[in-house]
């Protein structure tokens, strides 16, 4: 089963529990009820799954969804060889097999007609046609659908059918309070305490900023970024520039205004 | 009336006076001092010149006010801009002379000596000099063209206005300012008066644009954005005017309507003027999150200044504590009084006692080293080094600080101010509860009695720049524009209209039907592709079996095919449009009526979404600005009845109108923005003699919509129009010169821009 020993999650991942969401994946998982992680971008959704899947000793396959992504791409398509056409499986479908957890990233950024092939696999029914190939693939007792979502993208082209947020069990993400994002900050990149928790605090000047400006907040992820960047010696205000603000914005004003932060907090 | 000489004791001065030959009692009386002012601050050459020129400006036949304010202010004005700047004026003096303007004479030697004290160089004086030449050179009539025979009416009032002026302006300001000026009042005598009397609007407004510092206007997104990053607070921000009170300058403050800033913060003590800005908001916020509001009635004025010191010293320390950043602005901003400064003997040193307690109260490296002061600074950080504080214990501190530090000479009238003004401090009036209304309190917010009734049935007018060609810059807030739902008509008109042309319309009809997106197009034939495109790959597969060469684009894909495009129709519906069409019976304004029936009816079936609006103007302080269609509003009868209603008059003011509509197209969300302008004539307006102004300020409209990713078509139904359309719209024109087919062209030529 060298195949499905691949797709395993051989290292702890660091995680860091917000609340009980672990109990209650866990809780899911046993009832393989699919489920659906919501949040903002960079906040741990990504991170959670695979400490799940580590926890669980469960495959993990990551899908990470486009606009471009077809059916096939998730369900398998024909190849042709030297002798004709083989069938390969797409990563939906070698999930169902093996009986890994299949992480769906981000699927509002595929079409809506797309996502409809995970229908089968999420309610009773637990099975997966391949039309093209004329097989009814049954899944795995241990194969489980997840997906990520963030709904702050407000646009009406990218959200998910009712039919299909329905298949789902859910969780609510959010960046972390202040407190245990800054523990998480020095955790992560090993930085003293007291620069996480200054950066954590731009994080919020520019996390209040969303919806007039901004259309994300600065994320987990990028405070990260920039503790790693301090962490490897670089100025404390050069990296926040370089990973806070120049990524996330265009506009002047609002990077005048983030910089004024920066400075306002590194005195 | 010969007046006897006066007699002056000096043998010097009888010198100077007999060589300033003067009868005027008026001068008499003052020139003593005159000379001992001049001799202590002029070198003896620069006397000698002193006392020629005011002979020169005595002898003009002007009055007395000339020489007077000459002697009388030129010796301060010469320690400003240097002795040698004196020739320059005269000759200016001189050129007023020649010319009809010499009521000027009085206000420039008036206003020499503040006007010197903010130039400080002869050179700038020399610039200074020119300008007013320029004005006068320009706003000076002519009768018959060769004399001038009338005087500047802008001349007097720019000389008196000339040191307020430069406070504001740099003198390239002034420059522009004084150019605008002349270029759009030369021919108004009563405007140009108002202009440089800074007493009209549009003067107020280009004052306002050329103000050096950094303008409200110019940051106002970003403090808000700072005011929500950092505070988490939204608060609307008020600008008040800085310009026009010299006397008493307004300070920030806040109440329940928003927070009130200056509109304009020159840079300061090197801090620049957004963190100025910045100082301000973070110390009314600090304000707003820690200070509770004290009784003040028992209080003396001088306590309750004590305990604002104190209370300000405290929100900031506490703002430090939250963003330690900020520390640089406000010590940087806050005055640093040298102890000695003031002396107690002569000088009401109260203020300068609290502005160096608020000093060292703020910054560990005040050096300071009065005992008194060192003690309560200890207090003050004693009481707060454990809790925020409040302000009822620091108003204790303070009452003591005020109790112990007494003095006599507080009372005197002579009170120290300088280094004592903490400029981006607010005026603290949210801090004091007043029980009873004292009598020497001003009641500031007086209840304003608001008449609901008077609420106006219209939306209120939007302004729009218009650019001056001739200057290269836009004129502020020129032209006011009115927006309305256009009068509505009998929708059954467009209904028989539309049967009119009911073979077009099906012909239409096909065309469009052959546009209407297809969401996902199948492309088959592809080497590389998303799928197998099983028919093509077994035939290919046959092909390779049987030996012959197999096709290889055995994949398809798929493309998705939508149409995403706004349009807005722009009607020009000025007075031109009523010309009855040569060919036909018809006048333009119904040939337009049918034709755009036609394309609205052919878009609502295509599906893309498509407004419609018209405008008219009737100078620059009424443009009308009509909604016909909506962007989000359906083919129905109230957009037909709207239609049938078309009515035209007045001119062309396109510039504003395509302004007005951009600022609608600009907010769809599409992946392509079409404006369409359906016109029969140049801009021109009733108020624009030259003619090319308005044809210039429609290109810079064009070019502004352009950088909005605004797309702009102009149908020209004006068939000389090839002399201007090209210079307004570049390459995206159409000329129909049969105007009778345009119903048929519109849609057409719709489509070929669409496809």
């Amino acid at each position: 089963m060298s195949n499905k020993d691949q797709y395993l999650v051989n290292k702890e991942p660091y995680y860091q529990p917000q609340s009980n969401e672990v109990a209650l994946f866990e809780a899911a998982y046993a009832a393989r009820l699919p489920v659906m992680v919501k949040g903002p971008t960079g906040c741990g959704k990504s991170r959670f799954i695979e400490y799940m899947a580590w926890k669980l000793e469960r495959p993990l396959l990551t899908v990470a969804c486009n606009e471009d992504m077809t059916a096939s791409d998730l369900v398998g398509r024909y190849l042709l060889d030297a002798s004709g056409t083989r069938w390969l499986d797409g990563p939906l479908t070698t999930a169902a097999r093996i009986g890994a957890i299949c992480y769906l990233d981000e699927i509002v950024e595929a079409r809506q007609d797309t996502t409809v092939v995970i229908h089968p696999l999420t309610d009773h029914r637990r099975t997966l046609p391949l039309d093209k190939k004329g097989e009814l693939l049954a899944a795995h007792p241990d194969f489980q659908l997840v997906i990520s979502y963030n709904p702050g993208y407000q646009s009406l082209m990218k959200d998910l059918k009712q039919s299909t947020k329905q298949r789902f069990t859910g969780f609510d993400f959010d960046y972390p309070e202040a407190g245990l994002e800054a523990d998480i900050l020095a955790r992560e990149t090993g930085i003293t305490r007291d620069i996480a928790a200054k950066l954590v605090k731009i994080g919020a000047a520019g996390r209040r900023l969303k919806g007039h400006g901004l259309d994300e907040g600065i994320s987990t992820r990028l405070l990260v970024y920039a503790a790693t960047l301090i962490g490897h010696g670089v100025a404390a205000r050069d990296a926040c520039r370089m990973a806070l603000v120049r990524p996330i914005t265009d506009d002047a004003d609002i990077r005048q205004t983030l910089d004024h932060a920066i400075d306002a907090t590194f005195a | 009336m010969p007046t006897p000489a006066p007699e002056f004791q000096h043998p010097q001065t009888r010198v100077y006076w007999e060589a300033l030959d003067c009868r005027f009692p008026r001068v008499a009386a003052v020139f003593e001092e005159c000379l001992y002012e001049a001799l202590a601050r002029l070198r003896r050459p620069g006397v000698e010149a002193y006392i020629d020129a005011a002979r020169t400006l005595g002898k003009l036949g002007r009055g007395v006010e000339p020489a007077l304010a000459f002697l009388e202010g030129w010796p301060a004005a010469a320690e400003a801009v240097g002795e040698s700047a004196l020739p320059a004026i005269m000759d200016l003096v001189k050129a007023i002379q020649k010319s009809p303007n010499g009521k000027a004479l009085a206000p420039l030697m008036q206003t020499l000596a503040p006007v010197a004290r903010r130039l400080q160089s002869p050179e700038q004086m020399a610039r200074y000099l020119d300008i007013a030449r320029e004005l006068m050179a320009q706003t000076t009539g002519s009768i018959h063209g060769f004399h001038q025979t009338i005087p500047s009416p802008g001349l007097p009032e720019f000389f008196t206005q000339a040191p307020t002026l430069l406070a504001q302006l740099s003198l390239a300001g002034l420059g522009n300012w004084v150019d605008y000026g002349i270029r759009n009042t030369r021919h108004h005598p009563e405007r140009q008066t108002e202009f440089f009397g800074l007493r009209s609007a549009d003067s107020r407004a280009v004052l306002q644009r050329e103000r050096h510092g950094t303008l409200f206007l110019e940051v106002e997104r970003q403090l808000d954005f700072t005011l929500r990053a950092l505070w988490g607070e939204s608060e609307h921000l008020i600008p008040y005017s800085t310009a026009f009170d010299e006397l008493r300058q307004p300070v920030p403050y806040y109440d329940h309507l928003g927070m009130r800033i200056p509109d304009v913060q020159d840079d300061a003590r090197g801090i620049g003027g957004i963190d100025r800005y910045r100082a301000i908001l973070a110390h009314m916020v600090g304000h707003r999150r820690w200070t509770k509001p004290v009784i003040a009635d028992n209080y003396s004025p001088f306590q309750r200044m004590a305990i604002e010191f104190f209370e300000d010293c405290r929100v900031e320390t506490l703002l430090m504590r939250e963003y330690p950043g900020l520390a640089r602005i406000f010590l940087g901003l806050h005055p640093h009084p040298a102890e000695d400064a003031c002396n107690p003997e002569k000088q009401s040193c109260l203020r300068h006692r609290l502005a160096m307690l608020s000093r060292a109260l703020l910054d560990t490296d005040h050096g300071y080293a009065n005992p008194l002061l060192l003690e309560f600074v200890a207090r003050f950080h004693a009481a707060l080094s454990a809790s925020a504080a409040s302000t009822r214990e620091i108003a204790e501190i303070a009452l003591s600080y005020v109790a112990r530090s007494r003095r006599q000479s507080d009372q005197y009238a002579n009170v120290h101010f300088d280094d004592t003004v903490v400029d981006y401090r607010d005026d603290n009036r949210q801090m004091w509860l007043f029980i009873e209304e004292g009598d020497e309190e001003e009641a500031f917010d007086q209840e304003r009695k608001v008449d609901l009734a008077q609420e106006p049935g219209r939306l209120p007018p939007r302004h729009y720049p218009e650019w001056d060609y001739q200057s290269q810059s836009y004129r502020p807030d020129w032209v006011s524009v009115y927006e309305a739902l256009h009068a509505s008509g009998d929708a059954g008109e467009i209904d028989r209209l539309l049967h009119k042309h009911a073979a077009l319309a099906k012909q239409l009809k096909r065309l469009f039907d052959l546009l209407k997106p297809q969401d996902k197009v199948r492309i088959r034939f592809q080497e590389e592709g998303s799928e197998l495109d099983l028919d093509v790959a077994l035939r290919s597969l046959i092909d390779f079996k049987s030996g012959v060469t197999p096709d290889p684009r055995i994949n398809m894909s798929h493309r998705t095919n939508g149409r995403d495009i706004a349009v807005l129709l722009l009607l020009d519906l000025s007075e031109s449009l009523n010309q009855k069409v040569s060919s036909s019976e018809q006048t333009i304004l119904q040939l337009s009526q049918e034709a755009v029936s036609l394309l609205a009816w052919a878009v609502d079936k295509l599906g893309d979404p498509l407004a419609i609006a018209g405008f008219r103007s009737n100078s620059r302080h009424d443009v009308r600005y009509q909604h016909i269609k909506g962007t989000s509003e359906k083919w129905g009868d109230e957009v037909k009845a709207r239609l049938a209603a078309l009515e035209a008059g007045y001119s062309t003011r396109m510039g504003a109108a395509l302004r007005h509509a951009a600022h609608y197209l600009e907010n769809q969300k599409a992946d392509k923005k079409l404006m369409l302008i359906l016109t029969d004539g140049e801009p021109a307006d009733v108020d624009t003699p030259d003619e090319r102004t308005l044809i210039e300020d429609a290109r810079q409209a064009v070019k502004e919509l352009d950088t909005k990713g605004i797309y702009t078509h102009c149908i020209n139904l004006d068939p000389r129009a090839d002399e201007y359309v090209s210079q307004i719209f570049g390459q995206r024109y159409t000329v129909i010169d049969n105007v009778a087919r345009l119903p048929e062209r519109l849609p057409q030529l719709f489509l070929a821009l669409t496809k």
